[in-house]
């Protein structure tokens, strides 16, 4: 099922077999009036841990904009992370394939690990990091070039450059964007649509078949058509792929992912700083949660 | 009032152009019907009888071709020094270093030309390049004063170089970084990503900047003068003293000169006006032709900004 477990060296991935998550099981309409993708499946206890963040801080310069986050993510799943504009979501997101290495004053403490691999220990190397961990962004930035070339550029700089025609359409296929674009590869990427363009950076991240995927308010900038098939190419990539999302819409959330975290702002002490308030499954963040915060955000109380 | 003055003062300046143009065709007139276009191939300037200016189209190329290759890629490495890999207080310290080296007068760089860079590349650099490289006609007999066409491409070079590093810095400043954060997330290493997607996107950009600073190096006059040597030769040997247009114009323009020989400096002057015309028109060209849509507009979102 998985094809890419070749080129792992320095993050032993133990390809443990692992029981699937059934996504397609019939909708069940919660008392909050919210579809949820799943309910019945509890997820096994024996789940494959990729990510797992203990008492996860971070800092820019000397202010605090997270604090204390400990969360698991699980292989195969689609965990998502909602809560309201500057609660951290995206920091964290970030924090996980290293992106926020560019800001000189970011600074993390904590635990932080892939695979049990601590993903800032001295040694490890930011960019093999992202090699593994890719991530679409919030606005589709295709780089200036033909579709061909935004696919391939990756996989030529990495050493994959065999078969890339191959390696090219499996991408576009995989990111359900081959038809629309195949007889016009050559072409500039920028000529897309939003969606097309987004499910371009979806197919050129897939192209250098990662292990994660994170995507930070993908569908931010689309339609509502071009959201529900990007929503759709997320269930197929879930087989091969992990995905964290971060999405301000909380029905996106619901209908997509298996777990949800939930993270607001913590005000007191006169200190503005991003928490984690929960993390269960999607369906009991939804209908059952255990915080009242997490209730008042998902009923529209506030957010 | 004010749109009047504002009006007015755009064709005073096409009015002087046009003014310009028609002195100077008009003032060179004499020796256009007297050489026609053998002027550009004629090696021979003699100050009262004969006039060619090919000696000074050649020492004028490859001065400034010289100054470019020099220049260019000094000045788009601290381009992208300054814009991507520095800090920001480092930039702060330097940028505006770099900028001032275009303010100082290219007197004062060529009298640096003359007492210190070309009796140090005469002793050190020259004889240096001849051993390692004498084979290639290029690199002959060291200059015997310090004063040569290869003098003067350095010089040149570094007049060139705070135009061409001050330009590819803004231009690089300007490519989003949802654009560098999407090579980075590939795996791309900084130089990676700088290779694939800055320099491949501002390729326009970059030609423009080059072509802004040879044209300052194409119409110097008085630093190429200072270094140059003013001979009229066509040498192979970079070493060997030559001469440029800017350098004959400013040098030969006394009042009791022959009337056919102001006529030629006049046919020099239109064939240097020619010369950096062309060039701002393909620099003109060049970003016309290329201009790409930016792919996601400016940079709004500061990268990995808490939310």
């Amino acid at each position: 099922m998985s094809n890419k477990t070749q080129t792992r060296s320095p993050y032993s991935v133990m390809d443990e077999p692992h029981s699937e998550i059934d996504a397609a099981t019939a909708p069940v309409v919660a008392p909050l009036a919210i579809e949820v993708a799943d309910s019945k499946d509890e997820t096994p206890p024996s789940r494959e841990v990729v990510f797992d963040l203990r008492d996860v801080s971070v800092y820019y310069g000397q202010a605090l904009a997270v604090a204390g986050v400990s969360l698991e993510i699980h292989r195969n799943q689609i965990t998502a992370m909602i809560g309201p504009s500057g609660c951290g979501k995206t920091t964290i997101l970030r924090s996980l394939n290293r992106m926020n290495d560019s800001v000189s004053s970011f600074r993390l403490t904590g635990s932080c690990t892939y695979h049990g691999n601590d993903l800032y220990a001295s040694g490890v190397d930011a960019v093999e990091v992202r090699r593994r961990i890719g991530m679409v962004f919030q606005r589709p930035n295709p780089f200036p070039k033909s579709i061909y070339d935004n696919i391939g550029w990756a996989p030529r700089i990495l050493g994959m450059r065999d078969n890339l025609d191959e390696r090219v359409e499996k991408a576009l296929r995989g990111a359900a964007l081959w038809d629309e674009v195949k007889d016009r590869l050559k072409t500039s990427a920028l000529g897309l649509s939003g969606g097309q363009q987004q499910r371009l950076c979806i197919a050129r991240s897939i192209a250098i078949e990662p292990d994660v995927l994170l995507l930070d308010e993908p569908c931010s900038a689309l339609d509502p058509i071009s959201t529900a098939s990007i929503e759709d190419l997320m269930q197929d990539l879930k087989n091969d792929y992990t995905l964290v999302i971060v999405t301000h819409n909380m029905q996106q959330a619901a209908r997509v992912a298996e777990r949800t975290a939930f993270f607001s702002l913590d005000v007191s002490g006169g200190q503005r700083k991003g928490i984690l308030v929960e993390y269960d499954d999607t369906a009991t963040i939804f209908t059952r949660p255990a915080d009242k915060r997490t209730e008042d955000y998902v009923t529209g109380r506030f957010g | 009032m004010l749109l009047g003055l504002a009006a007015g003062a755009s064709i005073l300046a096409v009015a002087i152009i046009g003014l310009i143009i028609y002195e100077i065709v008009n003032s060179a007139s004499p020796a256009i019907s007297k050489y026609g276009l053998g002027f550009f191939g004629h090696q021979t300037w003699n100050n009262y009888t004969v006039f060619g200016a090919a000696t000074l189209i050649f020492g004028t190329v490859v001065t400034s071709a010289g100054a470019l290759l020099i220049a260019a890629p000094l000045g788009i490495a601290i381009g992208l020094y300054l814009s991507l890999f520095s800090a920001r207080r480092t930039a702060a310290i330097i940028g505006p270093l770099v900028e001032m080296l275009a303010a100082v007068p290219s007197v004062i760089i060529g009298l640096w030309g003359i007492i210190v860079l070309g009796p140090f590349l005469r002793s050190t650099i020259e004889p240096w390049l001849h051993d390692a490289l004498g084979f290639i006609p290029l690199f002959g007999t060291p200059s015997a004063t310090g004063s040569g066409v290869f003098t003067a491409i350095i010089v040149l070079g570094i007049m060139a170089l705070p135009i061409i590093a001050a330009i590819t810095r803004d231009l690089f400043l300007t490519v989003p970084s949802e654009l560098k954060d999407g090579a980075l997330a590939l795996g791309a290493t900084r130089w990676e990503m700088v290779r694939g997607v800055v320099l491949s996107s501002m390729r326009p950009g970059i030609a423009s900047a080059c072509i802004l600073g040879v044209s300052r190096a194409l119409g110097e006059a008085i630093a190429a003068l200072q270094v140059i040597g003013s001979v009229f030769q066509i040498s192979s040997n970079l070493f060997a003293p030559g001469n440029t247009l800017g350098a004959t114009i400013a040098i030969q323009a006394n009042a009791d000169n022959s009337k056919l020989q102001v006529a030629s400096l006049f046919y020099l002057a239109l064939v240097l006006l020619a010369i950096e015309l062309l060039v701002n028109l393909a620099a003109q060209a060049i970003v016309r032709h290329y201009r790409v849509p930016s792919a996601s507009g400016p940079t709004i979102v500061a990268a990995g900004a808490p939310n």
